[in-house]
């Protein structure tokens, strides 16, 4: 019984930490390229679920929403590049933490303004509803499945779009000297706008998915953007392998600990306050995992010193 | 900076004149509101020492805010139960004066600060502010999660702490309680910032490596500066909770730290009255914006990054200027 459950909670924590990927991959990737700190970046997670939200309620396709997430989400993206963050690439950090945070206000309120307070539904699919055997007598919902599926896939790509194409070669160089490859001709504003745009897609496709189980709202992006944080500190900021290491590693710890940690105290305390003590501090495990290994590498698991 | 300084006088005048016009005018709201904003101004106050001179970009500065918070809350909540706090290794029982509180709030923020301060000094830059915002949201999750105080409800604690001989219920009594603390709070972030340790906590915001290589230790210098920060926040921290009477979560939310950032900003970064400017604008804002349209916060979001982009020095830098040029 209880290695089921587990097993079941290890899936549901990768699940959780790949869509984490997708949010903490343009967050280190717009870091790591442009320098640029990006509070912001939850909004786009929420405009990737409402531009899904508004598809599928005109088309019913939950495809097309999913095509809508990445879009919108580009879309916004590229126009709130354009408009303000590229100011901000030679600011300092704090500049740049208000201007985001601003611009957290400005969105939020803004989506608000357009689709009203109250929560909105995606429905997931008929054929990714439901159930699907896994191993012998471990049975595992098949949306969470996708979810997974789609997390690797994304990653994948990410990996030979970074490492195999000539975009990936330019982001790389960006990484490196920002002067020298605008020095060598490459149009470096065209390119600060892709990644930012991919960046956001990459966050508005997550919150399509995430809408999906959970609902769309305003203020939903916020949450997940403070654990991609701990995720891009916890695998060093501008590191895509970082991030995705530092995902499923928070995202496996979150999801196992709040489970297993009452479960856990009850062994040396009253079950009562063992239940009280362990959620409290399940909920704290992520960002004591943060700080412990922040004291031993202060730059992060993958990060450079 | 002269004409910066008749200014600050100004301040004091409207902050002595606003709530006894209120008073006179029987408008209580307006007292309540300008308490705020004093309080507020204490917070960013505390974070202006951190952030204005020494360059340290805390964003979890709620976490202070919010523990003064709940101390007090906590401290006031058993002695109204008549519950003990614990009783071991030493029996603690809560307390509804302002006298014990404020001691109690002072060292614990102290305390914590001095723990986020040595973990989070490790680290430079962006990972400075990310793993202040960190700590700060552990403890949002451990406030929401831990059922004994409220929990994400928030606790109520009826009565306002007490002062001997003062009866602190009364709203013009009580403002003045938070304005004495408000300018006790300047005159020393005053001293310090002119004191040798505050030239040294200055320089280094603007250039660590040198004022490491004439011999003195940065990393205590930051930490002192990050602890005064944190304690003076906290305090804040303890008198919001004394207004409101009540006391949740959402304080230690990373909102609430953005905002104490904001008022930094908006009033003017590394000037003595710059947040309690900036607290003032932002209440202003809210109360004025806020009758006309639910979603203020798109406007305040638009001012804000217009600020960011065009301004740049804050409220108080567009004032100076102006005058010069007049003269």
């Amino acid at each position: 019984m209880t290695s089921i459950l587990f097993f079941e909670q290890l899936l549901n924590g990768i699940q959780f930490g790949t869509m984490l990927f997708l949010m903490s991959a343009g967050l280190t990737l717009i870091f790591g390229v442009m320098g640029l700190i990006n509070l912001a970046h939850g909004s786009f997670y929420m405009i990737g679920a409402f531009s899904a939200a508004l598809i599928a309620g005109l088309t019913g396709s939950f495809w097309l929403a999913l095509l809508a997430s990445l879009s919108g989400a580009a879309i916004a993206g590229v126009l709130i590049e354009i408009l303000i963050i590229r100011r901000l690439y030679r600011r300092d950090h704090l500049d740049q933490v208000l201007a985001t945070f601003a611009l957290i206000l400005l969105l939020s309120e803004g989506v608000r303004w357009c689709f009203g307070a109250f929560p909105l539904y995606l429905d997931i699919p008929e054929n990714l509803n439901g159930t699907l055997p896994i191993l012998d007598d471990i049975i595992y919902s098949k949306y969470r499945l996708f979810i997974i599926f789609m997390g690797l896939l994304i990653a994948t790509g990410l990996y030979i779009l970074i490492t195999k194409t000539r975009l990936g070669v330019r982001i790389r160089a960006g990484q490196n000297d920002r002067q020298m490859i605008s020095a060598l001709g490459v149009d470096i504003s065209k390119l600060y706008t892709i990644v930012f745009a991919l960046g956001a897609s990459l966050a508005g496709l997550a919150g399509a998915m995430i809408g999906a189980i959970q609902s769309v709202e305003v203020g939903m992006g916020e949450p997940i953007l403070i654990l991609a944080f701990v995720v891009i500190v916890i695998g060093g900021i501008g590191s895509i392998k970082g991030a995705l290491i530092g995902s499923i590693l928070v995202g496996v710890t979150d999801t196992i600990g709040r489970i297993f940690l009452p479960e856990l105290l009850k062994i040396f305390m009253e079950p009562a306050s063992a239940t009280s003590v362990g959620s409290s501090i399940g909920s704290m495990l992520i960002y004591i995992l943060m700080a412990l290994i922040l004291i031993i590498k202060p730059s992060g698991l993958f990060g450079k010193t | 900076m002269i004409v910066e300084k008749i200014f600050n006088k100004w301040i004091l005048v409207f902050l002595f004149l606003i709530p006894v016009l209120g008073f006179i005018f029987e408008e209580p709201y307006y007292i309540t509101l300008t308490t705020k904003v004093v309080i507020l101004g204490i917070a960013g106050i505390g974070l202006n020492l951190a952030l204005g001179y020494c360059g340290l970009i805390s964003f979890g500065h709620a976490a202070f805010f919010g523990l003064g918070g709940y101390v007090t809350g906590i401290l006031s909540f058993h002695d109204l139960n008549s519950e003990l706090i614990f009783s071991w290794p030493f029996v603690t029982s809560g307390s509804s004066e302002m006298l014990v509180i404020w001691p109690i709030v002072i060292l614990s923020s102290a305390f914590l600060a001095l723990i986020i301060g040595l973990l989070s000094l490790r680290t430079t830059g962006v990972y400075f502010i990310m793993i202040t915002l960190a700590f700060a949201q552990m403890l949002y999750f451990f406030a929401i999660s831990w059922p004994n105080y409220g929990g994400e409800d928030g606790l109520s604690i009826y009565m306002r702490n007490s002062l001997p001989m003062i009866n602190t219920m009364d709203p013009l009594t009580f403002y003045f309680i938070c304005l004495c603390w408000l300018l006790i709070v300047i005159f020393i972030s005053a001293k310090l910032i002119n004191s040798s340790f505050g030239m040294a906590f200055q320089a280094i915001k603007q250039n660590e490596e040198r004022v490491k290589s004439v011999g003195i230790e940065t990393f205590k210098v930051k930490l002192l500066v990050f602890v005064i920060s944190g304690t003076i926040t906290g305090l804040a921290g303890s008198l919001y909770t004394d207004l409101n009477r009540f006391i949740s979560p959402s304080v230690l939310n990373w909102q609430m730290s953005g905002e104490i950032m904001v008022f930094v900003i908006l009033g003017g970064i590394a000037r003595l009255y710059g947040p309690l400017v900036g607290a003032a604008f932002f209440i202003v804002l809210e109360q004025t914006l806020g009758g006309y349209t639910e979603n203020w916060q798109f406007w305040l979001g638009l001012i804000l990054i217009l600020e960011i982009l065009y301004v740049r020095t804050g409220i108080l830098s567009l004032f100076e200027k102006k005058l010069k040029y007049e003269k």
